[in-house]
């Protein structure tokens, strides 16, 4: 079913110095906390974490209960939040298939797919066999997953003793974190003009649409990127 | 509907919009091959997208951050980039100063 060697080589990769289980520990706590202060229990809290597994639509999710939002509206505002999974969701799954991996394993270990997980998979699948590459992603996906959820339960104990400030030092964590990896993927061209293109256009076309800034900016910024010519390369 | 009914529906129909987007992700990817150009430009989409989405959490944040400054917030990401690129790209660093700069900054104002 699955090889644990790739499997457990991908698990290590969150106790390495890249490891991306502090950023994530330090986001699922503050959210823990928040679900806490909004009225859910435990249980639902985890369950969240699990069969959610993305931070900007369980804040979106939580923001509309508090409000009184009706079901469709809050499917429509997370589907929207979350869209960002349907680009990166397809340009991974490729560098993960082989033929000797039946279907189900795509459709079950898509679930896997977050910000986090999703860098550090496009930063390391080239060191791994493609025939493995699959085994390897279900190791990082169930370590991230695993330490969400954990976190989520910490901070939803814990959040009685998080002071104010420390909740707004915690919700600068992942942004760092994904800057600095965001960084260390800058090592062509290509991919220079997309994150700097996108990280312009964001906040520029933010003032114009809040809710569609980020997707047409991803959509204009990766057009922008894919258009250039890398001479060093030779491709478009 | 009591309540905690009402929020399991909630977090149902939250994990359920999510997922879709995983799931028409693997759907739309069964018949890219990863060296075609479709799949670079969903690559490029996807980076410049995640650039946008830092970006924004940066300067119009929501939830906690609205509380603290733009300028304390700018001082605090570029430090910790700063030591991210001279720790030789350790990770666990800049994170961990991340969080104890911006709470430390925001007691004191």
């Amino acid at each position: 079913m699955i090889n644990r060697k790739y499997f457990y080589q991908g698990l290590k990769s969150l106790i390495s110095s890249r490891s991306p289980a502090i950023a994530l520990a330090c986001s699922f706590i503050a959210l823990g906390a928040l679900f806490n202060n909004a009225g859910f229990n435990l249980q639902q809290s985890a369950a969240s974490s699990f069969f959610t597994y993305a931070l900007p639509g369980q804040l979106v999710m939580t923001e509309s209960f508090l409000v009184g939002a009706s079901l469709v509206n809050i499917f429509l505002s997370v589907w929207l939040v979350n869209f960002r999974l349907y680009p990166m969701t397809v340009a991974l799954v490729p560098i993960l298939k082989h033929k000797s991996q039946p279907r189900w394993k795509y459709y079950l270990s898509c679930h896997l797919i977050a910000v986090s997980s999703w860098l550090i998979m496009k930063e390391s699948y080239k060191r791994i066999d493609q025939k493995h590459r699959l085994d390897f992603w279900f190791g990082i996906g169930c370590g991230t997953l695993s330490a969400a959820v954990i976190s989520t339960l910490l901070g939803y104990w814990i959040s009685d003793y998080l002071t104010k400030e420390m909740m707004i030092g915690l919700a600068i964590v992942n942004p760092v974190y994904f800057l600095c990896m965001m960084v260390s993927v800058m090592n062509n061209i290509k991919t220079i003009i997309a994150v700097s293109s996108g990280a312009l256009l964001g906040p520029i076309f933010y003032l114009a649409t809040p809710e569609w800034s980020i997707l047409i900016a991803g959509i204009v910024g990766g057009s922008i990127a894919f258009l250039t010519k890398d001479k060093k390369n030779g491709s478009i | 509907m009591d309540l905690s009914s009402n929020l399991i529906l909630v977090i149902f129909v939250t994990s359920i919009a999510t997922f879709a987007s995983r799931f028409l992700g693997v759907l739309t990817a069964e018949n890219i091959s990863d060296k075609s150009k479709l799949f670079d430009w969903f690559n490029y989409v996807a980076y410049a997208i995640l650039a946008a989405l830092i970006a924004r959490m940066i300067i119009f944040p929501a939830g906690a951050l609205l509380e603290s400054t733009l300028l304390i917030r700018l001082i605090v990401v570029s430090t910790s980039i700063a030591i991210f690129v001279y720790s030789k790209k350790n990770l666990v660093l800049p994170t961990i100063l991340s969080f104890i700069l911006l709470t430390f900054f925001s007691s004191i104002y």
